[in-house]
């Protein structure tokens, strides 16, 4: 090991356990003073518990952990901030109601009583000027846009002088642009002698931004590169522990006949606000559609709007030619239409009833299933064999409650419910987020063979990389418009970025 | 026309005399549940508080004294809640009922030999010189010491809230408690802290009304003044001065009603007999504080001054990731 002083972070021996995980598993892991540093995994690596054990919030089980080459206990937020530890939550951790300056002194001892928040703000405008972070320090946070929060967050932590910034996938919720402003902001933090620790799981930012990079797997690290030293197939090798395919194997589309047709529409979100103004587009039968766009610029509005969850203001919805304009959910189900929804738990299972159960939950109507009145066990059990088997979902039974599942298989199931209802159309709200590799290959293939079947597939994504290998065309939704529509083998990562922000395409290939 | 000046002066004096106990309990529910606790107990906080105010002035012959007792009353019965809802992560909606129930028992169990005794009560104490403002001095400047109290609390209140930095880690706690967790704030003790003191001003309120508006005690005595504090801090937005509003609004109406029942009704229509029975008329202080409430915290909820976010919700800093 080379002279510890130079370490601004390091964390020897950490494990940690929650019932039944071993999150960390006897990590070791050093960030030196200066670098930006990159902690890469899949879902459940066990990177943000690592981090929120250095931020405070978790309290390791075993290890130790050195600050600028001190010992030093981290056992609540205040220890680390004082440390001058600063993380930016995956989620952020603002208060939405309140204003920016409330967000950025929140929990700080200054002012002591009586709050003067002009003062604060003139603070918080300089500081911001200085590390070029554009914000109005009286705003209130839900008025703001995410990328803007994210500006709030590093600011908070600025504000309260942390000197080493910890950030959990900043980059999710940004516009390419975005995050390459947010990089080229990281960059003069260190250049001002800050470090910076990001977790991710996206290899391409993390050879393009990072010195070094600590790879994790199953709660153990796998690796510490340089990233001038690696690659991205080693990356990823490391990271799934096997080789991976970057592109899914895809047959070129056969389209048929239009099988969704939209035109016009408008819908509120939840807050009574315009969320779609006059969305058009159509999905034919055998092609998948793919909908770009940062997450709440109208994705979901536009997803239950056409399966009938959301009320429509303007415009009409048809399904193969029959309108479906505010029919109520099933009577959309009806005309062939399935739901994968973006909240697995919540909306696309019944997580209290078992694995047989809900996979009868949309045709518990019908025979076999239903005699009149009576569901028939037996078939019940028969229909969930066949699809589980048939599907491949890991389960120990088919009467095991579903919330036992682990999210990939969660996804297969809610994916074997509704493909086996052979649907014309398949509405797909970011069906592979959350879930680790081998399972998204899986529903990925799943959604390629019902394209190939010669179904229509409306797939939402925020994933530009999965829109490109898996659409035959992209959709970008900003604010609730379209920006424009591209064939997925012409489009270019800038281009789809630059529409996601609001900029809509120089040349146009006819609206 | 001097008939009728002199009649609205007897019904708004009347009101904020009688919205006084009420407006103790809102603060209470106001501060509590902007630390995103739920407490429903506040009728039973009432109860008991109105009792220990009672027994401890009749021990003492100190009605100062009984206050203090009907806060500690209420702040420890509080303290129940706080420990089932922040501790155990019990559901808060279910555990504030059974403080209600746990309340109203305990006092009539307890109370039962103080029924009707004669106990010491605080006198009125009109305001000098501010009692001979014309108009504004009978309403406002001729009560005892629990309404001017009241009056100095709201403003503080709302300044606490908005205006300091307590108050400014109280609304966050209440509305994220997970950003208020991450900058250092202590969520549990911001939680149980103004839990108790919301207990406490319930069971103030409980006192204010034993001790000043209603004197002596009688089972049951809040007849529901609680719910109504619960309901007019939701529809007043969580916004002290709004509750302090509703507060006198529902007492005024209950003097008007007062008033409307000693009317003659012979020889009346069928229909207006009905609404001007006891019965109806009784009703009516509750149901018009929701209805105007609604109306006029409609501003407020289109800007989304809505309930604090984590209202009702535990919450816990460590939880194992899916």
């Amino acid at each position: 090991m080379e002279d510890t002083s130079s370490f601004a972070i390091r964390m020897e021996g950490i494990t940690k356990r929650f019932p039944g995980v071993v999150a960390n598993n006897s990590i070791d892991f050093a960030v030196r003073q200066g670098e930006i540093h990159a902690l890469l995994g899949e879902n459940g690596a066990g990177k943000t518990t690592l981090m929120k054990i250095l931020a405070g919030l978790y309290q390791p089980d075993e290890g130790q952990i050195w600050i600028d080459g001190r010992a030093a206990s981290v056992h609540s937020p205040r220890d680390a901030i004082d440390l001058g530890i600063g993380m930016i939550h995956q989620h952020f951790m603002l208060v939405e109601s309140h204003t920016v300056a409330e967000n950025i002194i929140l929990g700080l001892d200054v002012p002591r009583f009586v709050l003067n928040l002009e003062k604060v703000e003139r603070e918080i405008a300089k500081l911001a000027d200085q590390y070029h972070l554009l914000v109005d320090p009286g705003a209130r946070i839900w008025q703001l846009s995410v990328g803007e929060q994210q500006r709030i967050e590093i600011l908070k932590a600025l504000y309260r002088g942390a000197r080493i910034l910890v950030m959990d996938e900043p980059t999710a919720v940004l516009t390419p642009q975005e995050a390459k402003q947010l990089f080229n902001t990281l960059r003069s933090m260190v250049a001002e002698g800050h470090t910076v620790v990001f977790i991710s799981h996206k290899l391409g930012e993390v050879m393009s931004v990072a010195d070094r990079i600590t790879v994790l797997r199953r709660g153990e690290v796998e690796a510490t590169v340089q990233a001038s030293e690696t690659s991205r197939q080693d990356l990823a090798r490391m990271m799934v522990g096997r080789e991976v395919l970057f592109r899914v194997g895809k047959r070129e589309s056969e389209p048929g006949d239009v099988v969704l047709e939209i035109d016009g529409l408008g819908a509120l979100n939840d807050k009574g606000l315009e969320a779609l103004r006059d969305v058009s587009l159509t999905v034919r039968h055998g092609e998948i559609l793919g909908v770009a766009g940062v997450a709440g610029n109208g994705q979901r509005e536009l997803a239950e709007a056409i399966v009938g969850l959301r009320p429509v203001t303007r415009g009409q919805i048809r399904v193969d030619g029959e309108g479906v304009t505010n029919r109520t959910p099933r009577e959309v189900m009806d005309r062939g239409v399935a739901y994968i929804p973006a909240d697995r738990i919540g909306s696309g299972l019944v997580v209290n009833l078992s694995v047989a159960e809900n996979l009868i939950l949309k045709c518990y109507r019908d025979p076999p299933i239903c005699n009149w009145f009576f569901l028939d066990g037996d078939a019940i059990s028969g229909h969930a064999q066949e699809l589980v088997r048939a599907y491949d979902v890991m389960t120990p039974g088919i009467e095991t409650r579903t919330r036992l599942l682990s999210g990939g298989n969660l996804q297969k199931l809610i994916l074997a419910r509704e493909i086996s209802s052979k649907p014309a159309l398949m509405v797909s709200v970011y069906p592979t987020r959350g879930l680790d590799v081998g399972a998204t290959e899986a529903v990925r293939r799943l959604l390629l063979e019902q394209r190939d079947a010669g179904g229509g597939i409306l797939l939402i994504s925020e994933d530009l990389d999965e829109l490109l290998s898996m659409s035959d065309r992209i959709a970008v939704l900003y604010e609730g418009r379209i920006m424009g529509i591209v064939e997925s083998q012409e489009a270019r990562v800038e281009a789809l970025g630059l529409m996601m922000a609001g900029t809509a395409p120089e040349e146009d290939g006819g609206e | 026309m001097a008939d009728f000046s002199f009649l609205v002066i007897i019904v708004l004096s009347a009101g904020i005399a009688a919205g006084t106990p009420i407006l103790y309990a809102a603060l209470g529910e106001i501060f509590t549940e902007r630390s995103g606790i739920l407490n429903l107990g506040v009728e039973g906080m009432m109860l008991i508080g109105a009792l220990a105010g009672i027994v401890a002035s009749l021990a003492t012959d100190s009605v100062w004294i009984g206050a203090l007792a009907a806060m500690a009353a209420g702040g420890l019965l509080s303290l129940i809640h706080a420990f089932i809802s922040i501790t155990l992560r019990g559901d808060q909606v279910v555990s504030g009922l059974a403080l209600t129930i746990f309340g109203a028992g305990l006092s009539a169990f307890l109370g039962f030999p103080y029924v009707n005794v004669p106990a010491p009560k605080f006198a009125t104490l009109p305001v000098p010189l501010l009692e001979r403002i014309p108009i504004i001095g009978p309403i406002f400047f001729q009560h005892d010491v629990t309404v001017y109290v009241a009056f100095m609390l709201l403003p503080a209140a709302w300044f606490w809230i908005n205006r300091t930095r307590p108050g400014l880690h109280l609304r966050a706690v209440g509305e994220n408690p997970a950003a208020a967790d991450a900058l250092g704030v202590n969520v549990v003790l911001t939680r149980y802290t103004y839990t108790v003191v919301g207990g406490a001003l319930c069971g103030l309120g409980g006192a204010a009304l034993s001790l000043a508006y209603t004197p002596g005690w009688i089972e049951n005595m809040t007849t529901g003044w609680g719910w109504i504090a619960v309901g007019l801090v939701i529809f007043a937005a969580w916004n002290p001065w709004r509750a302090a509003f509703g507060a006198y609004l529902f007492g005024a109406i209950s003097r008007v009603v007062f008033d409307v029942q000693m009317l003659p009704t012979a020889g009346l229509p069928q229909i207006m007999k009905i609404l001007l029975s006891p019965e109806f008329l009784r009703m009516m202080p509750y149901a018009a504080v929701i209805v105007i409430l609604i109306f006029a915290s409609r501003e407020a909820v289109r800007q989304r001054v809505g309930a604090p976010a984590a209202l009702g919700q535990p919450y816990t800093r460590e939880e194992a990731e899916a």
